[in-house]
């Protein structure tokens, strides 16, 4: 049980820092343009592909420093010839660009690698179990990516506190026009800030791509997930999403582990109901719930603190 | 007082524009009935009953997006949910012999419609603008997947099926054949395209407006927008409720796709297609994108990839939808200026359909080689045959992109300068524009 409890700790803190990588370019975004990004994913799923096929040319390591730069630079174009040119159009319209471009890059995606999974390793150097808690053992990779992400989360951290870049930033966030006015070009610290968090996403989908399955609908099967993270948080709320990207990591792993039932705790259903609806209910366990959790997670968020965990502001 | 409700009260209609008003609803009945006499072909009368279901569902979409300003990521939920209850009531009708016929049974889909969107409604529509959206797709997953968990009630992957001829009989009809489905949607769709229309005249469908313009204001003047925005809502659920119960009896099955994002996705795209703007756009819309995911898979592999494009390009330069780019042209057409636009548009189309040829080109050739870059180059897309692997090609997609491009940019300068003239020519002639 202990040992249960340990490795789904593991995990679900390294599944939360690598929603928080991707979640905390989505809610940087949000912030400053006030358009959820919800091609976000897709930059995940790209960075994931990229990364396999420049592994496959160069090795990993290589991959792991080009595949976030060409993602980043995509979504940096992605700013300033689409989103600033529909910005006029409002916000629904800005939503709805990232939504179509979603589409696209799913569909591109599939013309060019297919629809089933490519076979994109961990690299061998790291292709080793780190330890051994009781009887299992931790693979070494899983380490490598929590460091990873701890380790951008700290130097994002770091900037956006401690530089005079950070200042900016987030000046930016709250008084575009004040920054503006002296003498900073908002435009590009957009553009900039647009292709770091899509590059961040392409950073946890190089570190994930091996360790998860790296397919045409993965930005389709995490999209969601991640803007759970976002709303549960408090839209715009940094800190927020942190603690709810660490809350869905460990809630969806814990769940994943166990196996529980209604049928386990009150024993099997009476004969006259074993064909009814009620039977699924009765006998589903919760490790085949793990994938609704966090949307009962939002829903109840929604009930109970509509403005989500460390949320502010309306909208 | 009285006089300043009468000045800001709109004056009764007179009888001629009640004609054309009442007229226009019999015209399209008698169309709606003369439809099948000219094309009856049974491919034709399924393409027409899929076109009725579509209208419904992206009319009772716009209830929320275009009415109230909501983005729903989530719509397909209640279309959805109709659907599969009205499988399961054609079933249970059927096995018990219960007196009730298969054209009212699209209304058990709308209540249910209507039950789960006042069940989920109340906790979605809290919020509005980008939270909704985001709560919409969290509720719209959360259904997606307890319907694979719950497997006795949803069929799993492979759904429910039903039998809609063994219902109760009127006139003789057993509702079999294509053609007395098409004329069960047709007459759904009329009832509901009349009743949502109706539904926007109303003082309910002006506060939805309201909500949507201006909710501070709505606040102030004593109206509570959370609960605006949930009436909506269940409306909306209503609607597709019934779309998605006409299709459950088309199809005569019903499965976890319709619940799913891509049907959302669908939605979306044919009611902002044809423009959220005006009641008609939504239809413009589904019958666009209907006879587009029909005619388009047809021709190219990679037809998702056009409708994506093209959404993109809605999006980006006429945010208005089709209907929206063609009532741009009103003002000009009363003031008698269109004519002197018209040639602006003949010389910008020639370079623009050059710029679009030499992108489908490219785009073809690219997935020729990524997809089956085995096979024979010799292709064959939109009709028209070429070889992939020939330079020749190349080269005339690079030219006709590039070049196209270069040139139409010139043109849509040309195209703006003449709008800007016939529009200040029509606002001097009191035209409002």
């Amino acid at each position: 049980m202990l040992e249960l409890i340990v490795i789904s700790t593991l995990n679900g803190v390294l599944f939360g820092m690598l929603l928080f990588l991707m979640a905390s370019g989505l809610t940087i975004i949000f912030s400053m343009l006030g358009v959820l990004n919800f091609a976000h994913a897709s930059f995940y799923m790209l960075g994931a592909f990229f990364g396999f096929q420049i592994s496959r040319w160069f090795g990993f390591w290589p991959a792991l420093l080009i595949a976030p730069l060409l993602a980043g630079a995509i979504g940096a174009g992605v700013e300033r010839f689409g989103l600033r040119r529909v910005h006029k159009n409002g916000h629904v319209a800005e939503l709805l660009f990232t939504f179509g471009l979603a589409f696209v890059i799913e569909e591109i995606v599939q013309i060019i690698w297919g629809k089933s999974p490519v076979d994109f390793r961990i690299p061998p150097i790291l292709d080793f179990p780190a330890f051994t808690i009781f009887s299992t053992n931790y693979p070494a990779y899983k380490m490598f990516m929590l460091l990873v992400s701890i380790a951008i989360f700290a130097a994002l951290l770091i900037i956006l506190k401690k530089t005079r870049v950070g200042l900016i930033v987030q000046a930016a966030l709250t008084h575009p026009h004040m920054v503006g006015h002296l003498g900073h070009n908002v435009g590009r610290i957009f553009m900039v800030v647009f292709g770091v968090g899509t590059a961040l996403a392409a950073v946890a989908g190089v570190i994930a791509g091996p360790a998860l399955v790296t397919q045409a609908n993965m930005a389709g099967l995490l999209g969601p997930i991640l803007f759970v993270v976002v709303v549960v948080g408090g839209l715009g709320s940094l800190p927020g999403a942190f603690i709810a990207s660490l809350l869905i990591g460990l809630l969806q792993t814990f769940a994943v582990s166990m196996n529980g039932s209604l049928s386990g705790a009150f024993g099997p259903l009476g004969p006259d109901y074993a064909s009814t609806w009620l039977a699924d209910i009765w006998s589903v366990t919760i490790a085949q719930i793990a994938p609704i959790m966090p949307y009962v997670l939002l829903v109840l968020i929604l009930i109970f603190r509509p403005m989500g965990l460390l949320g502010t502001r309306e909208t | 007082m009285s006089e300043i409700t009468a000045s800001a009260a709109p004056p009764l209609p007179a009888v001629a524009e009640k004609i054309k008003f009442y007229g226009l609803w019999v015209a399209t009945a008698i169309v709606l009935l003369w439809l099948p006499i000219i094309f009856g072909s049974g491919g034709s009368l399924t393409t027409f009953s899929l076109i009725g279901i579509s209208i419904i569902f992206a009319l009772s979409y716009n209830i929320l997006l275009g009415q109230t300003g909501m983005l729903s990521f989530g719509h397909a939920v209640y279309y959805g949910l109709g659907g599969f209850l009205v499988v399961h009531a054609i079933n249970i009708i059927g096995a018990n012999k219960l007196p009730i016929p298969l054209p009212i049974v699209p209304l058990i889909g709308g209540l249910t419609g209507l039950f789960f969107a006042a069940l989920l409604g109340w906790v979605s529509t809290k919020r509005s603008g980008t939270a909704f959206a985001m709560i919409s797709l969290g509720v719209a997953e959360l259904i997606a997947s307890s319907a694979l968990i719950l497997r006795s009630f949803f069929g799993g992957e492979a759904g429910i099926s039903a039998n809609r001829t063994k219902l109760l009989r009127v006139f003789d009809w057993n509702f079999g054949p294509q053609i007395q489905i098409y004329y069960l949607v047709a007459a759904w769709t009329l009832i509901a395209v009349i009743a949502m229309y109706a539904l926007t005249r109303t003082p309910l469908g002006r506060m939805c407006n309201a909500v949507r313009d201006n909710p501070e204001r709505v606040q102030f003047v004593g109206y509570d927008p959370h609960v605006v925005r949930y009436l909506a809502f269940c409306f909306a659920g209503f609607f597709a409720g019934i779309a998605g119960a006409l299709a459950a009896i088309n199809f005569e099955i019903a499965n976890s796709a319709y619940l799913g994002a891509a049907q959302s996705g669908t939605v979306l795209f044919a009611a902002y297609i044809g423009g959220i703007g005006f009641f008609i756009g939504p239809i413009v819309g589904a019958i666009f994108v209907t006879f587009l995911s029909l005619g388009l898979s047809d021709l190219t592999p990679v037809w998702q990839l056009y409708f994506g494009l093209i959404f993109i390009a809605v999006v980006v330069f006429a945010p208005g939808g089709i209907t929206g780019l063609l009532m741009m042209h009103r003002p000009l057409l009363k003031a008698g200026t269109l004519p002197s636009v018209l040639p602006s548009y003949l010389v910008a189309l020639v370079p623009t359909l050059a710029m679009i040829a030499g992108l489908i080109l490219s785009i073809e050739t690219i997935v020729h080689f990524s997809v089956n870059p085995g096979s024979d180059s010799h292709i064959k897309a939109f009709g028209v045959s070429f070889d992939a692997a020939s330079p020749f090609i190349w080269a005339m997609a690079a030219i006709l992109l590039i070049g196209g491009f270069l040139v139409a940019r010139r043109t849509w300068t040309w195209v703006g300068h003449a709008w800007d003239h016939a529009t200040s020519t029509a606002r001097e002639k009191g035209v409002a524009a």
